[in-house]
């Protein structure tokens, strides 16, 4: 039986939460089309944690352990997956549209010959074919595509399909690899992390952002601390203006030159909503807004809105959301 | 040090896109177009490259219709040497623009190729993966800063919370994000020099991308919220 196949990413030996969501994607897309789940690990030392991945939904996980998969690489990871796909004659492949998946999944298309679309935010099945929704031009339209031939290729955003524990429990099968890193053109040398291993703004449920209005580098404790107060779920975002002023590293920076985010809850502090800005977070499921000018656009867009100073209000929900949390 | 450099020509970032009556594509009229931002990083490493190894070329390179050639005339501004117009009729996408490149490219010489590593329309981050695989060559995608020695790229990719430090075997496709390049503004200079550049024009003909686009839409307008708090 063909099936739907997972891409699970890893990272120090973990699933990432991304892939639980691309498994359950999977899951939806294989319950729609009467199919199974196939998921693939590949790694060093993972086959402990690939066994959750049955929870979210895989029939079966395919674990491929080999000494040159230690770190990411585009062309190993590539020539497996392709193999494996053609092999299993797969009707859809999913990718977490990670730093990790957008590298790879085209690159996988490209080899399969296969159509390719990236970040998508809706998966549905419209007379037998898989039709995908994602975000185009910086979040000014929506589009639906569907493929044209051969086993179409999905990168899934972050925070999209929420993780959906299922009560089967897949079976884990190892995978035969045999590659060389002698054949590798590119090899990952080193991982350096950014500060203290943050929570990615990429990935994270909840963002507090902040601008040009906190003042000051300095100033940006006011949004850590109210990051912290939700207790190592959030992450910091910043416009573009206080990136481009060396306040903040790009890492940090939401919006058309920076990340596109889709988290439950976005909280902009002192951000006036400029258009570029718009387009990284205007598929947040929630956005609160502190501006102390009325007229501010990041007000049209907000669910929630605070007309004030930031440097009063902050903290006092900094308060607030660790006594709601306590 | 030899670079090929691929760029789109993309609507500017505050053009108001309206949906054409066929419902799958975006109205050009009135839409004001530019470089894309992403691949004004990648020119620019190519020049910075350029610049240090004291010799090479840079070529810029874009798939499109005859408006295209507008775009590349901006990378000539900028510095680039010479340029190539692949000229296709209709709008192709993904991995047909992916075929489209590695069969001009496969022909050249050259050390690096570089691509932005997405076009602000359809935010597909995908040619630049998709051609380095048609051509077999190594790559690395949302590269910040890169250096060359010995005929290998050392390159700070960025991925969730840090950066992974790659090394390439050259020829290699890197995809560019914003970091070490600040773009250089087209000189009056610059300008006036581009004009005399050599501009060549192909005709291509790009196929099938392996994906349709059945129907755009916009998305549901945000309600403006409400105000519960007046600081
Ligand atoms: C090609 C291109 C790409 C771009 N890409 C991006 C991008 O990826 N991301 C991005 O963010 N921008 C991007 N921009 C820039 C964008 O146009 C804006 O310039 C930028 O977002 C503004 O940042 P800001 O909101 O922090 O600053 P400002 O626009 O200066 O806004 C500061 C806000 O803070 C408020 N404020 C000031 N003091 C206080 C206070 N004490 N309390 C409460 N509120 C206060 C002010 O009322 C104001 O609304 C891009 C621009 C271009 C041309
Ligand atoms: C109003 C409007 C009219 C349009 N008309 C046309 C049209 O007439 N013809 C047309 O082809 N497209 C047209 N497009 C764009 C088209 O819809 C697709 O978005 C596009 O061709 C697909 O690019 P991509 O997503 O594969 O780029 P990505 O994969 O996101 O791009 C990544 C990088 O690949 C390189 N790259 C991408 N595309 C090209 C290219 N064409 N040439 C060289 N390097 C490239 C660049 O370095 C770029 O930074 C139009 C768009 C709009 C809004």
């Amino acid at each position: 039986m063909p099936g739907i196949f997972a891409f699970a990413e890893t990272r120090d030996g973990e699933i990432r939460k991304v892939s639980q969501e691309v498994v359950t994607a999977a899951r939806k897309l294989a319950d729609a089309l009467g199919t199974e789940v196939h998921a693939v690990v590949l790694g060093s030392g993972i086959a402990g944690a690939a066994a959750e991945l049955g929870r979210y939904g895989a029939d079966k996980v395919f674990v491929g352990e080999a000494a040159a998969f230690d770190k990411y690489s585009a062309e190993g990871f590539t020539t497996v997956i392709s193999s494996f796909i053609k092999e299993h004659g797969c009707d859809v492949a999913l990718f977490p549209a990670s730093s990790l998946g957008k590298d790879l999944a085209p690159r996988v298309a490209a080899r399969l010959g296969s159509g390719y679309s990236s970040d998508v935010i809706g998966l549905e099945v419209q007379g037998g074919a898989v039709v995908a929704t994602r975000p185009e031009y910086g979040g000014k339209l929506l589009s639906q595509v569907a493929a044209t031939g051969g086993t179409p290729v999905f990168s899934v955003r972050a925070n999209v399909f929420l993780p959906v524990e299922n009560a089967k429990a897949g079976t884990v099968e190892t995978l035969n690899v045999s590659v060389n890193e002698a054949d590798f053109g590119a090899i990952v040398r080193e991982i350096k992390a950014g500060a203290a291993e943050k929570l990615d703004v990429g990935e994270a449920g909840i963002i507090v952002a902040g601008g040009r209005g906190l003042g000051s580098p300095e100033n940006f404790k006011l949004v850590e601390d109210l990051a912290a107060a939700f207790g190592g779920k959030a992450a910091v975002g910043a416009s573009r203006a206080v990136v481009d002023a060396g306040w903040r590293p790009h890492a940090e920076q939401v919006g058309q030159t920076g990340k596109t985010v889709a988290p439950t809850l976005y909280i902009a502090a002192g951000i006036s909503g400029a258009i570029q800005h718009l387009a990284g977070m205007r598929t947040a499921r929630y956005i609160v807004a502190i501006n102390k000018d009325p007229e501010a656009p990041i007000f049209k867009v907000a669910d929630y809105g605070i007309v004030g100073d930031l440097n009063e209000i902050l903290p006092r929900m900094a308060d607030e959301v660790r006594k709601m949390l306590a | 040090m030899k670079s090929i450099v691929c760029v789109k020509r993309v609507p500017d970032t505050e053009a108001r896109l309206r949906i054409a009556g066929d419902e799958k594509s975006v109205e050009a009229a009135g839409v004001k177009f530019v470089l894309n931002p992403y691949d004004e990083f990648a020119v620019e490493a190519a020049l910075k490259h350029k610049e240090a190894a004291g010799s090479g070329e840079v070529t810029a390179i874009s798939v499109g219709g005859a408006e295209s050639a507008e775009t590349l005339r901006t990378a000539l501004a900028m510095g680039a040497d010479n340029a190539v117009l692949l000229k296709t009729a209709g709008r192709a996408e993904g991995l047909a623009v992916a075929r489209v490149l590695a069969e001009e490219i496969k022909g050249r010489e050259y050390d690096l190729l570089l691509f932005g590593m997405k076009a602000i329309d359809d935010d597909l981050q995908a040619v630049g993966p998709m051609t380095a695989e048609l051509l077999g060559i190594p790559a690395a995608s949302a590269v910040t800063e890169f250096s060359v020695a010995d005929g290998r790229v050392t390159a700070h990719r960025e991925i969730e919370g840090g950066h992974e430090v790659v090394e390439l075997r050259m020829p290699c496709a890197l995809t560019m994000t914003k970091g070490a390049y600040e773009p250089r503004y087209a000189s009056l200079k610059g300008i006036m020099a581009a004009k005399k550049k050599p501009l060549e024009e192909k005709a291509a003909t790009a196929g099938d991308a392996g994906v349709e686009t059945r129907k755009l839409s916009y998305p549901s307008e945000r309600q403006a919220g409400r105000i519960v708090g007046q600081g």
